[in-house]
C-alpha cells in the first residue's frame, strides 16, 4: 500500500501533506511512502530529510500513481486526470462547492476522502485538519492586522504621552477565533467577542475576552457543534450590535462559518466606512466569499485608510508548522483507516465514514446528519431534565388510584364544611387554603442550597404569633402573664430567625 | 387605627412575608427577601401595637426589647455547626407561645359565641394547644438529640405505636369534653397540653440521629400550623396566612428529605430506622476485600496529579469543624488550575442544605457546591474524590441490594471516580447502623482520623512546594 505525496500546485500553497516525521509514522503503519521531489521545499523540508525517514522520491507521475494520494487542496484539473480506478484522494474538498470537481473524480472511480468534512466529535479531534489550521489562521490573522497597523496593541503610559490599547472584536468564537482571542490578549489588546452559541461564552472569557450578547433570545447551536443561521430579528439585531463596535474598534477579525454554505455578511461597506482611519478587518472566511461585503478572497484592499483582508492562505504563511500539524492529522486518519494492512473505507466508522465524499465512484456525500451535538455544548438540557424529576413540585398528570381517591375525599370534606360551618370560618378558610397554596408554590422555587435560611427565615416570621400574644394582654390578670410569656417566646424567635438567617446569607456569595 | 387600616397592614405583612420566600429562590436576592420579611413583621407588630393601645406600655415595650436581644446575641454568636440546634429550639418557641395563646385566650372569651360558632371556635383553641404543645415537646427533645444532651439513637419502647394511638384518643376524648361541657374545660384542655406533649416528646425520642432532617422540617411545619390554628382562634388573617406559609415550607422540605431517603414520612414519623444497628449485616450485605488505609502524602500526590475532584461533605465534616481547612485545600488546588467541586446529597448534614451553610461559612463560592442531580453524573469523569464525614449517602448497597435497610435512596456514585478518598473516624458503621460497601472497593483508600487533623495534614503538605520529594514532605513521614 503505497501513500503519495504530490507538491501543491495552486500559486501561493506552501503546505504539504507529510513531513519528515509523519513519513516515519506513516512507515511504521506499514505503508511505503513516495514524496514528489521539492514538495516540502516551501515548508522548508528538503528531499534529503525526507529520504532520511524512510521516503522513496519520484517526479510526478510516479508519486500520483500511488494507492493513496494525500495532499492538501483540492486537486487542480490536470491532477483529476490523473487519476485512475481505486485511488484514493485524501484533501481539502469542499463538495459543497466543488460539484464539478467531486462528478469529475466519481466518473474516474476514485475514492475520495474530505479533510473539511471531519466530524465534530471528541473522537475525531486528531483528525480535524480545520481545527489545527483554524489554530493557526486565528493567530495569524491579529499577526497580518498588527503588520498593517501603525500602533502597537498594548496600552503604555510613557514620557512621551499614553499610548491606548487596542480594541479588537473577534465574531464567531470557534477555533479560528478562540485562538484570534488568545494572540490578540497576549500581544495587550483590549478584546470582544460574539457569537450565536451561548455555549461558547465560558470559552471566551475564559481566554480573556468580553463576551457581547445581544438582547435576543436564540440559541444559535447547530447540530455538530456548528453554528445554525439565525433568524431575521436576531440577524438584524447583532448586525446592530457590530455597527456599533465597528466605530470603537480598531481590528475587526471575522470568522463566522456556516458549512456548505457561503459565508454570512457580517460587516457592511457601510460599516468598514464608519471605522478610524487605518482600521483594519481580517476576514478569515474569505475563501468562502468572506463575512465582509468589501473582501476580496487573497487580497488585502485599503478602503478609505481602512485595511480589509481576506487572505485565504493564513496557514500557508506558516507553513512548517501548518505542515506538521496537517500531516500529523493525516496520519491519524490513516491509522483509523486500519493503517497499511486493514486499510478500508469502513462505512461503520463514525470519523471515515462522514469523511467519505466518493467510494469508488459513487457519492456517499452530504453524510445522514450527526445526531446530536457534542456533550460538552449542552449539559443545561440533560440537567434541567434531571432537575425536574427531583425538585419540581410533583407532577400531577399521572392520576394514580390513591389520588383519585382523595380528590374525591377532599371534595366531600369541603362539601361537610360547607353545610355546617358558618360564614365567618369559611372567610377564613379560604385565607388558609390559598395561603397553603401560595406556600406550597413559593417554596419550590427555593434553591436547596438555601434549605437551612428557608428554615430559619420560616421560623422567624411564624414568630408572627406574638401578636396572638399581644391580643391577650387586655384580658385578666393570669391571661396577661401568659400573654406576656408568649411575646417574649416569640419575639425571642423574631429577631434570633431573621438576624441569624442575615448572617448566614451574608456567607453566601459567588 | 381603624379596623380597615388594620386590615390593610396585615395584607401588606403577608404579601412581604411571601416575597420573603420566593426571594429564597437565589443566593443573589435572597439577602432582600430576609430584609421584606423583617419589614413585615415589624409592620404587623406596630399595627397591632396601635390597635390593641399596647404601643406605650412599658411591660410590653421592655418584654420585646429584651426577647429581642437574647435572640440578637443567640444569633450572632451561634456557629454555623450548631444551627440544627438552634433551629429547633427556636421551633420550641413557636409551640409554647402557641400553647400559652390557646389558654390565654381561653381564659377571656373575648367575644361570646354560640351554637356552630363556639364550637368550632372550642376545636380550634384545642387544635392550637394540641399541635403547639406537641411542638414545644418535640424540638425541645430534637434540640437536646442534636446538642448530644440526649442519646440520638432511637429509643424504643415496646408497643410504642399502640401508646401513641392510646394518647390520641386521650386528647381525642379530652377535646370533646372540653368543646361539650365548658365546666371542666380549663383542666380538659390542660390535659390536652400535658399528653401532646408526652406524644411529642415519645415521637422525636423514636426517631433516630440521621432522620433528623425530616424531624426538624416537620416541626418546623408544626409551628406553622400551631400558628395557622391559633389564627382561626383569634380570627387573625395574618396568623393563619403566615402560619400556613411556614406550614407548607416545612412540609415541602419534609418531603424533599424523605424523597432524597426513599423513605416513607409515615415511617420516619414513627421512628425505628436503624434497628439493626450492633447486630450483623442482612442480607448478601457480608462484606468482601479489605479496608486499605492510606496516608496525608499518598492522598496529597493525588491530588497533585489530580485534573478533578470533587469534594463529599457529610455531618462528620460539620462535627470536626474542618470546613475550614477544606476551603484552604480548595483554594491551594484551584490556584493550580485543579477543577475543585462540592457535592451535597439532600440529606447530608442534620438540616436541610445544612452543608451549603457550612460552605458558605468557610467562604467558599456557591457556585462550585452543586447539588447531587447537577453532579452526579461527573463522577465517573472525576480523578480524586474526597468523601468527608459522609458514610450513608455515598454507600453503593442502596443501588445494588435490594436487601439493604437503605435500598433505593439515592446516593453520591463516589465509587466511579478514578480514586475515592474516605475520611474517617474509625471503622464503624454509619448512622443509619448499614454496613458501607465502598470502603472495601478496590480504588477506595481510607484515611482515618478526625476529620479536621487529617484534613490540616494534607493541607500542610500540600503548600510545600510542587515536588513531593522535597524534604519537608519527607520530614512529615
Amino acid at each position: 500500500m503505497r501513500v503519495g505525496v504530490p507538491r501543491e500546485t495552486l500559486p501561493g500553497e506552501r503546505r504539504v501533506a507529510a513531513t519528515p516525521d509523519s513519513v516515519k509514522k506513516l512507515v511504521k503503519l506499514g505503508f511505503d511512502v513516495t514524496i514528489e521531489q521539492d514538495a516540502g521545499l516551501a515548508a522548508g523540508f528538503d528531499d534529503a530529510s525526507y529520504a532520511a525517514a524512510g521516503a522513496t522520491l519520484a517526479d510526478r507521475a510516479g508519486t500520483w500513481s500511488s494507492d493513496i494520494i494525500a495532499k492538501v487542496r483540492p486537486p487542480g484539473d490536470d491532477e483529476v486526470d490523473r487519476l485512475t480506478a481505486g485511488q484514493t484522494i485524501i484533501s481539502y474538498l469542499y463538495p459543497a462547492f466543488n460539484t464539478d470537481l467531486v462528478g469529475k473524480m466519481s466518473a474516474r472511480g476514485v475514492s475520495a476522502l474530505g479533510m473539511d468534512q471531519v466530524p465534530r466529535i471528541t473522537r475525531a479531534q486528531k483528525v480535524d485538519a480545520l481545527s489545527s489550521m483554524g489554530n493557526l489562521s486565528g493567530y495569524r490573522a491579529v499577526i497580518e492586522a498588527v503588520n498593517v497597523m501603525q500602533r502597537p496593541l498594548r496600552g503604555q503610559s510613557t514620557a512621551a504621552g499614553k499610548i491606548h490599547p487596542c480594541r479588537v472584536l473577534v465574531i464567531g468564537a470557534g477555533v479560528a477565533g478562540l485562538a484570534a482571542i488568545g494572540a490578540a490578549r497576549a500581544l495587550g489588546a483590549i478584546v470582544r467577542a460574539f457569537d450565536t452559541r451561548p455555549a461558547v461564552k465560558d470559552q471566551v472569557t475564559s481566554m480573556g475576552a468580553e463576551f457581547l450578547e445581544v438582547q435576543i433570545d436564540e440559541d444559535g447551536s447547530g447540530t455538530g457543534g456548528y453554528a445554525k443561521e439565525m433568524s431575521p430579528a436576531f440577524i438584524a439585531a447583532e448586525m446592530a450590535l457590530f455597527a456599533a463596535q465597528a466605530r470603537e474598534v480598531d481590528i475587526i477579525i471575522t470568522t463566522a462559518l456556516i458549512p456548505g454554505r457561503r459565508a454570512p455578511i457580517l460587516i457592511t461597506a457601510d460599516m468598514v466606512a464608519s471605522m478610524k482611519r487605518g482600521s483594519v478587518v481580517v476576514d478569515l472566511a474569505a475563501e468562502q466569499h468572506g463575512n465582509c461585503e468589501l473582501t476580496k478572497a487573497g487580497e488585502a484592499v485599503d478602503v478609505n485608510g481602512v485595511t480589509v483582508i481576506g487572505y485565504t492562505d493564513l496557514p500557508s504563511r506558516m507553513a512548517h508548522q501548518a505542515s506538521n500539524l496537517y500531516a500529523t492529522n493525516i496520519v491519524h486518519l490513516l491509522a483509523e483507516m486500519g493503517g497499511a494492512e486493514k486499510f478500508e473505507l469502513s462505512e461503520t466508522n463514525d470519523i471515515v465514514r462522514p469523511m467519505t465524499v466518493l467510494k469508488a465512484g459513487e457519492l456517499l456525500w452530504p453524510p445522514p446528519k450527526p445526531s446530536g451535538t457534542p456533550a460538552h455544548v449542552t449539559p443545561h438540557a440533560a440537567k434541567a431534565h434531571l432537575f425536574s424529576e427531583e425538585h419540581g413540585p410533583p407532577v400531577f398528570e399521572k392520576m394514580t388510584a390513591f389520588s383519585r381517591r382523595s380528590l374525591i375525599l377532599v371534595g366531600l370534606c369541603l362539601f361537610g364544611i360547607g353545610l355546617t360551618a358558618p360564614p365567618t370560618f369559611l372567610t377564613h378558610f379560604t385565607v388558609f387554603v390559598l395561603a397553603c397554596f401560595i406556600g406550597y408554590q413559593v417554596i419550590w422555587s427555593v434553591t436547596p442550597a438555601l434549605h437551612t435560611p428557608l428554615m430559619s427565615v420560616t421560623n422567624a416570621i411564624s414568630g408572627i404569633i406574638v401578636i396572638g400574644g399581644m391580643f391577650q394582654i387586655g384580658g385578666g390578670s393570669a391571661a396577661r402573664i401568659l400573654g406576656i410569656a408568649a411575646i417574649l417566646l416569640a419575639t425571642i424567635n423574631i429577631a434570633g430567625g431573621f438576624l441569624v438567617t442575615q448572617r448566614m446569607l451574608r456567607m453566601f456569595h459567588k | 387605627m381603624t379596623p380597615s387600616l388594620l386590615a390593610t397592614a396585615y395584607i401588606g405583612a403577608g404579601v412581604l412575608f411571601i416575597m420573603s420566600l420566593k426571594g429564597l429562590s437565589h443566593p443573589e436576592t435572597a439577602r432582600r427577601g430576609n430584609l421584606f420579611g423583617a419589614i413585615g413583621m415589624i409592620v404587623a407588630v406596630l399595627a397591632v401595637a396601635i390597635q390593641v393601645g399596647l404601643a406605650t406600655s412599658p411591660l410590653v415595650i421592655g418584654s420585646i426589647l429584651v426577647a429581642a436581644l437574647i435572640g440578637a446575641v443567640v444569633a450572632a454568636r451561634v456557629s454555623m455547626t450548631a444551627m440544627p440546634q438552634l433551629v429547633a429550639i427556636l421551633h420550641s418557641f413557636v409551640g409554647a407561645a402557641a400553647v400559652l395563646v390557646g389558654l390565654s385566650n381561653h381564659l377571656q372569651p373575648a367575644i361570646s359565641l354560640v351554637g356552630a360558632e363556639a364550637t368550632i371556635h372550642d376545636v380550634e383553641t384545642v387544635l392550637g394547644v394540641f399541635i403547639g404543645s406537641l411542638t414545644f415537646t418535640g424540638s425541645v427533645v430534637a434540640w437536646g438529640k442534636l446538642q448530644g444532651v440526649i442519646h440520638s439513637k432511637p429509643l424504643l419502647l415496646p408497643g410504642r405505636h399502640l401508646l401513641n394511638l392510646a394518647m390520641l384518643v386521650a386528647c381525642v376524648w379530652l377535646g370533646v369534653i372540653f368543646v361539650g361541657t365548658g365546666v371542666q374545660a380549663m383542666p380538659a384542655l390542660l390535659a390536652i397540653t400535658v399528653v401532646s406533649g408526652v406524644i411529642g416528646i415519645h415521637l422525636v425520642m423514636a426517631i433516630g440521629g440521621a432522620d433528623m432532617p425530616v424531624v426538624v422540617s416537620m416541626l418546623n411545619s408544626y409551628s406553622g400550623w400551631a400558628a395557622s390554628a391559633a389564627g382561626f382562634m383569634l380570627s387573625n388573617d395574618l396568623l393563619i396566612i403566615t402560619g400556613a406559609l411556614v406550614g407548607s415550607s416545612g412540609a415541602i422540605l419534609s418531603y424533599i428529605m424523605c424523597k432524597a431517603m426513599n423513605r416513607s414520612f409515615v415511617s420516619v414519623i414513627l421512628g425505628g430506622f436503624g434497628v439493626e444497628e450492633g447486630t450483623a449485616p442482612v442480607g448478601g450485605a457480608i462484606m468482601e476485600g479489605e479496608m486499605i488505609a492510606t496516608t496525608a502524602d499518598e492522598v496529597v500526590e493525588l491530588l497533585r496529579e489530580a485534573q478533578s475532584v470533587i469534594i463529599v461533605p457529610g455531618y462528620g465534616m460539620a462535627v470536626a469543624q474542618a470546613q475550614h481547612p477544606v476551603r484552604a485545600i480548595v483554594d491551594v488546588l484551584r490556584s493550580r488550575g485543579t477543577l475543585v467541586r462540592f457535592a451535597i446529597h439532600p440529606v447530608a448534614g442534620r438540616l436541610p442544605g445544612h452543608m451549603n451553610v457550612l460552605l458558605a461559612e468557610a467562604n467558599l463560592p456557591y457556585d462550585i457546591v452543586l447539588e447531587m442531580d447537577e453532579i452526579n453524573e461527573d463522577f465517573e469523569k472525576t480523578d480524586v474524590v474526597l468523601v468527608i464525614g459522609a458514610n450513608d449517602i455515598v454507600n453503593p448497597s442502596a443501588l445494588d441490594d435490594p436487601s439493604s435497610p437503605i435500598a433505593g435512596m439515592p446516593v453520591l456514585p463516589v465509587w466511579e471516580a478514578e480514586s475515592c478518598i474516605v475520611f474517617k473516624r474509625g471503622r464503624g458503621a454509619g448512622y443509619a447502623g448499614v454496613e458501607n460497601p465502598l470502603f472495601f472497593k478496590n480504588r477506595t483508600r481510607m484515611m482515618y482520623g478526625d476529620a479536621k487533623s487529617s484534613v490540616d495534614a494534607i493541607l500542610e503538605l500540600l503548600k510545600v512546594g510542587a515536588d513531593p520529594g522535597v524534604p519537608a514532605v519527607a520530614a512529615a513521614r
